[in-house]
């Protein structure tokens, strides 16, 4: 297997999390994430493809975004309730990364594994313009990854997804285990 | 938010290694990234910070570590190491938003990681007629103590009018 890790050469691993040094304009983000786009555009075929590759990108944020945000917004103790860990992701997770929070967090009315959240403008999809023929294409697909990222390792598993409705949803669908679990809890 | 952007430039990074099999072409496809990053970025710094156009390379220089990078990566470079021709400087970083929490694995010791920012820096001062050539000296990534990027300039691109749109005079 060839040596993908360090020789611990740098004192990286003793850094403490503490706050984020500064903030990085949007304009940054917004130009580093068109750019991303672009060159995921030109290495698939379709849509699907490069939402999913998109949601793949998002996944590798989500999961290290994870950690760092719950020893700093909840002093290291993890969610263990569902509805629980949605407000987290709703409120603190949106916070830290776009400066305020999700615009509204609703349950489906037929099913209690789905939820969503709703964004009417949401950050990752400024500057970025829809051409017809893509109709279907949702930059939030980043948002989606890291979202389903974050909710898997906090032991939530759930599948993710970005659609247009009332301005940008993500619609989160917890596996039936996850559910069962918080029934029982809930019982005790 | 920084954390953001700094994670968001990882998983590009790290998506282009696995892309490609050597470090040089991702230091290539990085450094065109930033070109095309760069030519968009002039056009919002120029309409955002409302800069009069600079009269020399020690100007620009100037511009681009107090206002630029201030604008965009809340960092301040600091500027030296003038040549003697006063055509070549050094921006000196200390901290570099796009590396925090990133180490380097020995099997990319080749890679230049924020090669993005020298393909931005050729390809906004080419939009004002500069060419130049970035390319960074000092990597923090790499053990060195801090950042530096060399600014080469070479040389003012006169404006090519299209042809067959020549101003005559009848």
């Amino acid at each position: 297997m060839e040596s993908r890790f360090t020789r611990g050469k740098s004192p990286l691993l003793e850094r403490p999390l503490g706050r984020p040094r500064g903030e990085v304009s949007l304009s940054a983000f917004a130009l580093l994430f068109c750019e991303l786009v672009q060159y995921c555009q030109r290495r698939v075929y379709s849509v699907a493809e490069l939402q999913s590759k998109l949601a793949q990108l998002g996944h590798q944020v989500g999961l290290r975004l994870l950690d760092p945000l719950v020893s700093r917004e909840r002093g290291g103790r993890r969610e263990t309730k569902v509805l629980s860990i949605l407000l987290f992701v709703k409120g603190p997770v949106w916070r830290a990364l776009f400066g305020k929070e999700a615009d509204k967090l609703e349950q489906a009315n037929d099913d209690d594994k789905t939820f969503y959240v709703i964004e009417r403008e949401p950050l990752v999809n400024t500057f970025i313009s829809v051409p017809r023929e893509n109709s279907t294409l949702n930059c939030a697909a980043f948002t989606a990854g890291l979202v389903e990222a974050v909710l898997g390792a906090s032991g939530f598993p759930a599948k993710v997804t970005a659609h247009w409705h009332k301005g940008t949803t993500l619609m989160i669908k917890f596996e039936e285990g996850v559910i069962a679990r918080d029934k029982s809890l809930e019982g005790r | 938010n920084s954390e953001l952007f700094t994670l968001t430039y990882g998983a590009l990074v790290t998506q282009l290694c696995k892309d490609y099999e050597n470090d040089e072409d991702v230091n290539k496809q990085l450094d065109k990234m930033g070109y095309n990053i760069g030519v968009r970025l002039i056009e919002d710094f120029l309409a955002r910070s409302n800069v009069g156009r600079c009269h020399d390379f020690r100007e620009t220089a100037d511009v681009i570590a107090k206002i630029a990078f201030k604008m965009y990566l809340g960092i301040t470079p600091s500027i030296t190491n003038w040549s003697p021709g006063g055509d070549e400087f050094s921006l000196i970083l200390e901290n570099n938003p796009l590396v925090d929490f990133v180490e380097l694995p020995d099997n990319h010791s080749t890679l230049i990681y924020s090669n993005l920012l020298c393909g931005v820096l050729r390809g906004a001062l080419e939009m004002v007629q500069m060419a130049v050539d970035v390319k960074f000296v000092q990597d923090t990534l790499k053990g060195d103590s801090v950042t530096e990027i060399r600014m080469k300039f070479i040389r003012r691109i006169e404006d090519n009018l299209p042809a067959g749109e020549e101003i005559t005079t009848q």
